[in-house]
């Protein structure tokens, strides 16, 4: 059986278009707040991916460390994020849901519990910022046996011999780090550039869908619009944390935001 | 759970980079992954090569001021009888600490890798400003990181980085501390490892920074047993080695070449203040091995994995992780670790200042507490050597405050 995640690419890949995968907290800034976001912006958004936070994230920037400290200041749980992720499932059962974050949670908690959990409440895919290939090939085979796509990541630092190892041992989906910085980095790498890696991880296997992240915003996502998926993170951080500050309804200006975002790709 | 004699204990690690299978690896993004492992290649090369070696034995001399003294401390061993108390005083070493060997390996190896650019994490002040004095000297620029409330409480560090000609980045997020100092020093390099060497201050971070920074700190114990030797003919059977453990670089430092001995290995952790629950002493206080700063081992953290909040009077203690080698060395009973409270420390600080011509900083002042808690109750053929690894100089402001007069 196909994978949600694969059939939310293969849909994007007949209009010929690439999947806008949006990346928000889960819990910022509440725990009510968040699944209105994500039901919001499910219209527009092909796959969501949904952060745990952490409170010493290692790789994110300024926006990701604020959607998490909002979070955390609120209390959230890992199983406020699955009861997330559960109550949004029931409501949209065919949106693919990514969890993301670092490691220490999951081991915290026990890779198979926390697995338990993911498949109970509909987790599609998962993404550790903090367990590098090949660290973390046991965790992916559970992940596997769970049918939840694990998804590895490649950077620009990554070299031929290890992407290729990489990908041949990737699920469906492989993430690629647009430039050398954390998230929310400013695109300082030419959108030339990053195609032309792009293409050395597609040349690799054809048939894994690759997407890009990192310094992708409204400004930029038009000029990578050939890869099959790109993903939209700080930008939507930052736009709660800035309708937060006006006090405004933050999903409908979330959902504003990714609406924007989609009609610059289709 | 083993340590191996005659192996180096930085090198005891399993594939994965693990020591005793539970503590230390490499949990880090995967852009990072090529510079840490170009990084790990380059050292295994460097620490072979005899040339290199010199280099450094030629600085740690001529520039580090190597070996420092070992004295007695004839009046506070008199003052509490019992055991014979000496002092490493690894203070004496330029710069006024331990960080100074780190700091000068660490901008040797960034020249050898081309890398013009240096930065590092910092947090009593001291593993930066020995950073920017060797980046100084080597010619490479240099960036601190450093807790907005650390910059507070160590000014004159402060003050001697900006002299140094480094730029100082003040972190802002969570406790402003050394935990999101290094945090944000390693997002740095993530964005930066193209052109940028890092340097971790401590004996923590993905596995290659515990390596550099122990391999570094251990001209302590080198020198140390051949000043044993001079003072008492061999290495006494019945010594206790105490030092402060906060990252743990210097207590590696201080214990690596006596591994295979019959040295006593105690570590003091930051106990924090005596009325608070918080603390900076995972080892004593039994917290959970979780993963920090790219390396799993004991650390302050609710039971969901987030870090902990801390408290200590010594900045350079005041970190919610450990080493993993200190966790390894914990595991396998080779060390015992015990914590000291702010209290403690400061009436040890006390008592050795007024006594002794030294005067220990905070950080070893946890050390010096346990000294003189254990001295009465040992025989006089039994010798205690702590690491006096900084001055109380730049604890001035801090010691005023609290005790109403500085004292050195």
């Amino acid at each position: 059986m196909k994978s949600k995640i694969n059939l939310a690419f293969e849909k994007c890949s007949e209009e010929k278009r690439p999947a806008l995968i949006t990346y928000t907290v889960a819990g910022d800034n509440t725990k009510t707040n968040s699944l209105k976001i994500l039901n919001a912006i499910s219209k527009h958004a092909d796959i969501l991916e949904l952060g745990f936070p952490h409170n010493t994230p290692i790789a994110d920037g300024g926006q990701i460390q604020g959607s998490s400290y909002r979070a955390l200041k609120n209390g959230i749980k890992l199983n406020d994020v699955f009861q997330i992720v559960n109550k949004f499932k029931k409501k949209n059962p065919n949106k693919p849901i990514i969890m993301m974050g670092y490691f220490n949670i999951i081991y915290q908690r026990g890779e198979n519990n926390f697995l338990k959990k993911c498949k109970e409440s509909g987790v599609d895919g998962i993404i550790v910022v903090d367990l590098p290939y090949p660290d973390n090939k046991n965790f992916a085979k559970k992940c596997k046996k769970k049918s939840i796509d694990f998804i590895q990541l490649l950077s620009p630092t990554t070299s031929k011999s290890r992407m290729k190892k990489i990908v041949r041992d990737s699920h469906g989906m492989v993430y690629y780090i647009s430039m050398l910085s954390t998230t929310g980095g400013k695109l300082k790498v030419s959108p030339k550039n990053i195609m032309k890696n792009y293409k050395k991880i597609k040349r690799i296997n054809r048939k894994k869908n690759v997407v890009i992240g990192f310094g992708i915003t409204d400004k930029t996502i038009n000029s990578l619009k050939k890869a099959d998926g790109l993903v939209v993170g700080s930008q939507l951080c930052k736009t709660i944390a800035n309708s937060l500050k006006k006090r405004l309804n933050t999903a409908k200006v979330v959902n504003k935001m990714v609406y924007n975002l989609k009609r610059k790709i289709v | 759970m083993k340590i191996k004699k005659g192996i180096q204990l930085i090198d005891q690690h399993d594939k994965n980079f693990m020591y005793g299978g539970k503590f230390g690896g490499n949990f880090i993004p995967e852009t990072l992954k090529k510079p840490i492992d170009d990084l790990t290649s380059l050292f295994a090369k460097l620490r072979k090569d005899k040339k290199f070696l010199k280099e450094r034995d030629s600085y740690f001399k001529s520039y580090i001021g190597v070996p420092t003294p070992l004295i007695k401390l004839e009046n506070l061993t008199n003052y509490l009888g019992g055991a014979q108390i000496y002092a490493k005083v690894v203070s004496e070493a330029n710069g006024g600490a331990h960080k100074i060997y780190n700091a000068t390996v660490h901008c040797l190896i960034a020249k050898k890798a081309g890398k013009k650019f240096i930065v590092g994490d910092t947090g009593a002040g001291y593993a930066g400003k020995m950073l920017s004095m060797a980046a100084k000297k080597f010619g490479l620029k240099c960036k601190i990181f450093m807790g907005a409330k650390d910059i507070k409480r160590q000014r004159p560090n402060v003050e001697a980085m900006k002299k140094n000609g480094a730029t100082i980045v003040p972190v802002l997020t969570g406790s402003q501390t050394l935990v999101d100092a290094v945090s944000e020093c390693m997002r740095y390099w993530v964005s930066n490892c193209d052109t940028t060497h890092m340097c971790v201050g401590s004996t923590v971070g993905p596995n290659i920074f515990i390596k550099i920074c122990a391999w570094s700190t251990a001209q302590i114990s080198r020198e140390l047993i051949i000043q044993l030797k001079e003072e008492f003919g061999e290495i006494p059977k019945k010594v206790k080695l105490l030092n402060c453990v906060g990252g743990g670089s210097s207590a590696m430092g201080f214990w690596n070449e006596f591994m295979d001995t019959d040295a006593e290995f105690v570590g003091i952790e930051a106990g924090g203040p005596k009325n608070s629950k918080l603390h900076a002493a995972p080892l004593t206080n039994g917290s959970k091995i979780g993963i920090l700063h790219g390396a799993a081992q004991y650390v302050v953290q609710d039971k969901e994995g987030q870090i902990g909040s801390t408290e200590s009077i010594s900045a350079g203690l005041d970190y919610p992780g450990i080493s993993p080698l200190h966790c390894f060395l914990k595991d396998t009973k080779r060390a015992r670790y015990t914590s000291a409270s702010d209290e403690d420390a400061l009436k040890a600080y006390q008592l050795v200042s007024k006594l002794e011509n030294i005067s220990p900083s905070l950080e070893p002042s946890h050390a010096f507490h346990e000294a003189i808690r254990l001295a009465p109750k040992l025989k006089s053929s039994e010798i205690i050597i702590v690491n006096s690894c900084g001055d109380s100089l730049k604890d001035k402001d801090i010691i005023q405050k609290k005790l109403g007069s500085y004292i050195r």
